[in-house]
């Protein structure tokens, strides 16, 4: 697959434009799925993939191959986002400060432990679409897409010092949100007609 | 001084993904204390629950493909366009300046015959 990409971006550079939409059609719904993660919207995310990918049509023959093309399009998507949401803020005229704020396990075998795991899903999801954007932006690109500090920085116009800070700030939340929500959902299921829904 | 809970809090996340090492006091902290012990437990779990996200992929509403393609080709055509047209523009302007030039060149030619004509005649 890596090597079909390759050379889709190699057919593209060189001008051929069927092999810019085959690499559309193979990365589309990532990217689509990155920029709903970061935008917390469906036509925000639409917007966004729009732009990024005719950001990356212009670009084209900047990619030098460093790393993967989907790598490199999650950057210029995580960069739109940043733009996008940037202007909805200015927009509203609110600000988002900092302040407002492995693998799964084998459960595959185990109907207790499957359940367990999509709850906690669930609530990561939840806990995620809370965070304050600039916050969620990062903890994404670092823990969802293993993109390095330096890459997240660049792509939204921070520091490192400042993506590690929004980072931990971010996974701090996390952490106390599922926590909370946990405990929220076992003292719910502990009521009596709760048992009897 | 002792290592307090305070201190090691903000590199409990990093302890969870096992990212940076920690010197020895921080990990001995950690290794005697059942609070911090409990944070790394749930940031894993955090960790292990975004890192499942990766391979999760969320279907977009029919019509953005096209979408996005369509965009493409109207940015296509519109440089297309942009290009057509500066290279008229190249041509209209370059046409003008040969012309002007020649121009120039035809007039400093009669200019020079002319006073060659009048000097002979005087």
């Amino acid at each position: 697959m890596r090597h079909d990409l390759e050379a889709l971006v190699a057919a593209a550079q060189a001008g051929d434009r069927s092999a810019f939409d085959d690499l559309v059609r193979a990365t589309y719904i990532d990217s689509y799925t990155l920029a709903y993660r970061l935008t917390g919207d469906e036509d925000d995310a639409r917007d966004v993939v729009q732009e990024a990918y005719l950001r990356a049509y212009r670009g084209l023959k900047r990619f030098r191959g460093d790393a993967q093309f989907s790598t490199w399009m999650y950057r210029i998507t995580a960069n739109c986002a940043t733009t996008f949401l940037g202007k909805r803020t200015r927009n509203r005229h609110d600000e988002l400060t900092d302040e407002l704020v492995g693998d799964e396990p084998a459960t595959t075998l185990d109907p207790e432990a499957s359940a367990d795991a999509a709850a906690t899903r669930d609530r990561l999801q939840q806990a995620l679409r809370r965070l304050p954007p600039r916050l969620r932006a990062v903890v994404v690109l670092r823990d969802v897409y293993d993109l390095p500090h330096e890459s997240i920085a660049a792509e939204l116009g921070i520091t490192e010092s400042a993506a590690k800070v929004r980072l931990h700030r971010a996974r701090r939340k996390l952490r106390a949100d599922l926590v909370t929500m946990r405990e929220l959902d076992e003292r719910d299921e502990g009521r009596p007609d709760a048992r009897a829904v | 001084m002792p290592v307090r809970c305070e201190d090691v809090a903000p590199v409990l996340g990093d302890a969870a993904s096992g990212a940076v090492p920690f010197d020895a006091a921080t990990r001995l902290h950690i290794e005697h204390c059942l609070r911090c012990q409990a944070e790394i437990v749930q940031y894993r779990r955090v960790l292990r629950g975004l890192r499942a996200m990766r391979t999760q992929v969320l279907e977009p509403a029919p019509g953005l493909l096209p979408g996005i393609l369509a965009g493409i080709s109207e940015a296509n055509e519109r440089r297309a366009l942009r290009e057509l047209i500066d290279g008229r523009r190249v041509a209209y302007v370059g046409g003008l300046a040969a012309a002007t030039a020649a121009g120039v060149g035809g007039a400093i030619v009669l200019a020079t015959r002319t006073r060659r004509a009048h000097r002979l005649a005087g």
